[in-house]
């Protein structure tokens, strides 16, 4: 079998961004400039990949690669379905909105940022690529430690006091990620995804017990990542305390757990593995319920703009591991349909909400109360206005054909009474708590004597023209993703129908035979 | 000897669990090294306790796991090594400069800050 570029592009999502991250950090911090060109065309680049990985798998293929020329199991296997590169286009997506955004101020003041945003990106891509659960560790901790560095990017004392959270309960995390890794292997005897889907089934059955409490250990730690209730805290206080540009990219940090859960449950602990089959789904609805009724309550309770979007953002992900957990292929789709749309108009609602911080200056801030008009309020009112209606999902916003396929499609679940109160709840909750705030903000602005004695609002040290640029590619994304819907939905129900039915994705992980060496 | 392994892991994941709930950053961190640790020994164990297996293959000796060691696990406990080291060092550089900025090591620090947002 001879290598074409095609079976190499499943590589380049890992590979260049590390590379380009490597060469970044050694290029110093000199060329700020020279540094946001190279990013930007690594970014587009792989976006250009990405894109042709989501066509080339969207026949239901999967294109599997072995690292290092290994067979499957003994070498670390990547593999690319319609999940895997769906992933990856919404990664790259926010990422190119993370750059644009950052080139308003960010990038000057802290001359690493390009760098971690690479380092970044070849973590989210390396976790939504491996089929390895060690070689997920390993990303997840790339992935992290970039995060860790750009929470504390411009953000000053709060990023501080929001990061000594975020690190200690991510530490706590990967520990509890090793033991059920190691319980796994100590178990079974491999890692390998795939591998553990053909070999669960034939466990012997004292080591059930064992597999079963690894599993549930592992569900624990995907809780965390994707934030939800009961250790889910984390989340607004780090998010709310993140630049806007890092912000809009932590939008889709919360969907890694959420992957990984779509991902290992339904193929490790799916249809096939016997007792051990579906173990996940009850801890999952349960914890998922929980976080979408906090996720309102927090909402409903948010002082400022961002704390309202980071809670917004918890209840999606709680959102989306409740239909995750019924578990079918309709509900499966359905929640991989709901993905990008959320990532997207949470990275917009960030990036909108920075914008009317700017123009209420840095005393206001984005804090919902009563004040003098700002500058630009038409342009920040209709911005925000789509935003909400996106998140809300009023009709017609990428919002309402997301949440209408959701809950069509757990219908028939037996869970469906108890999600559809919820997330319909959770909706009105959002709705309510956005309206308060936009009309808080735009509608009801005080005539006020301009005070001589009080400060004037500092003009803003920035152009917002990258900002707004990052704004229109999200709000556009979601756009297009009201115009495209039918196309996208049909390409999310074949993806979850693929993450249902794996024996696909397990014949190519583990029958791939090593490519030939050729003189 | 699997009795000592087991409850030497079990102490070090105690004393661990209390000290990450204390509310000092220095013993969150102590409490997250110990953890660390009682992973790398879990790990290593689950490669199976063993004396006397041979790490390579060995000539005349079939090549399987009844005599020689398993080395996966020994692979996992070395990533697992340095990046839980990696992180930890992160965190205390995060803790020293949290204590700096608030003057306040606790693990809560900068609590008021928030609430007068």
């Amino acid at each position: 079998m001879a290598l074409g570029l095609m079976d190499q592009l499943a590589i380049l999502p890992v590979m260049v961004p590390l590379l380009v991250g490597a060469l970044l950090v050694a290029l110093g911090t000199r060329h700020v400039r020279l540094a946001a060109a190279l990013s930007m065309v690594s970014i587009l680049g792989l976006l250009a990949c990405s894109i042709a990985l989501a066509l080339a798998t969207a026949d239901g293929s999967v294109i599997p690669y072995q690292l290092g020329n290994w067979p499957a199991p003994f070498g670390i296997s990547l593999a690319v379905d319609r999940l895997s590169s769906a992933m990856l286009v919404v990664t790259l997506l926010v990422a190119l909105a993370c750059q644009l955004a950052a080139g308003d101020s960010l990038a000057q003041r802290s001359r690493g940022f390009h760098g971690l945003l690479q380092f970044q990106i070849a973590g989210l891509c390396g976790a939504f690529l491996t089929t390895d659960l060690f070689n997920l560790f390993v990303f997840f901790e790339v992935l992290l430690i970039a995060s860790y560095a750009l929470l504390l990017q411009g953000s000053g004392r709060d990023g501080v006091r929001a990061s000594v959270h975020y690190i200690a309960i991510n530490l706590l995390g990967s520990s509890l990620f090793l033991f059920a890794v190691g319980l796994l292997y100590g178990v079974v005897g491999t890692l390998n995804m795939a591998d553990l889907a053909v070999r669960i089934p034939q466990l012997a059955p004292q080591d059930v017990a064992l597999a079963h409490s690894a599993g549930l250990v592992l569900l624990i730690v995907f809780a965390i990542k994707s934030a939800l209730l009961p250790l889910g805290l984390w989340l607004p206080g780090t998010y709310a305390a993140a630049t806007a540009p890092v912000a809009a990219l932590f939008a889709i940090m919360t969907k890694v757990g959420v992957y990984s859960i779509l991902r290992v449950y339904p193929l490790v602990f799916g249809a096939e593995a016997g007792v051990l089959s579906g173990i996940g789904a009850p801890w999952m609805l349960v914890a998922a319920l929980g976080t979408i009724a906090l996720a309102a309550c927090g909402a409903l309770a948010a002082r400022n703009l961002r704390t309202l979007n980071c809670w917004l953002i918890a209840g999606s992900a709680g959102t989306l591991v409740a239909v995750g957990a019924v578990g079918d292929a309709a509900s499966l789709g359905a929640a991989v349909f709901y993905l990008p749309h959320t990532t997207f108009a949470a990275a917009a609602m960030f990036l909108t909400a920075d914008l009317i911080a700017r123009a209420r200056g840095s005393a206001l801030s984005d804090r919902i109360s009563v004040a003098a008009p700002m500058p630009h309020a038409a342009v920040l009112g209709t911005s925000f206005f789509i935003a909400a209606a996106v998140i809300a999902g009023l009709p017609p916003a990428s919002g309402f054909i997301a949440k209408a396929v959701l809950l069509t499609s757990v219908a028939t679940a037996p869970s469906a009474t108890a999600i559809w109160l919820f997330v319909l709840a959770a909706s009105l909750a959002a709705i309510i708590a956005l309206s308060r705030a936009g009309s808080v903000l735009f509608w009801k602005p005080m005539a006020v004597e301009p005070d001589p004695e009080a400060p004037r609002p500092a003009p803003p040290a920035a152009s917002a023209h990258g900002t707004v640029a990052a704004l229109v590619l999200m709000l556009g994304a979601g756009i297009a993703y009201v115009v495209f819907a039918a196309p996208l939905q049909r390409y999310a129900m074949q993806a979850g129908a693929q993450i249902a039915t794996p024996e696909r994705y397990v014949q190519a992980v583990l029958t791939t035979a090593p490519v030939e060496r050729t003189k | 000897m699997e009795l000592l392994l087991a409850s030497g892991i079990g102490v070090l994941t105690a004393v661990a669990v209390y000290l990450l709930l204390r509310a000092r950053t220095f013993e969150v961190v102590l409490g997250l090294t110990l953890l660390s640790y009682a992973v790398n020994l879990f790990l290593f164990a689950m490669g199976r306790v063993a004396v006397d297996r041979y790490p390579i293959l060995r000539d005349g000796l079939a090549p399987t796991l009844a005599n020689h060691s398993d080395p996966l696990p020994q692979a996992l406990v070395l990533t697992a090594i340095v990046i839980g080291f990696a992180m930890t060092a992160v965190l205390i550089v995060i803790a020293l400069r949290s204590d700096a900025e608030f003057g306040d090591d606790s693990a809560d620090a900068g609590r008021a800050d928030e609430d007068a947002r």
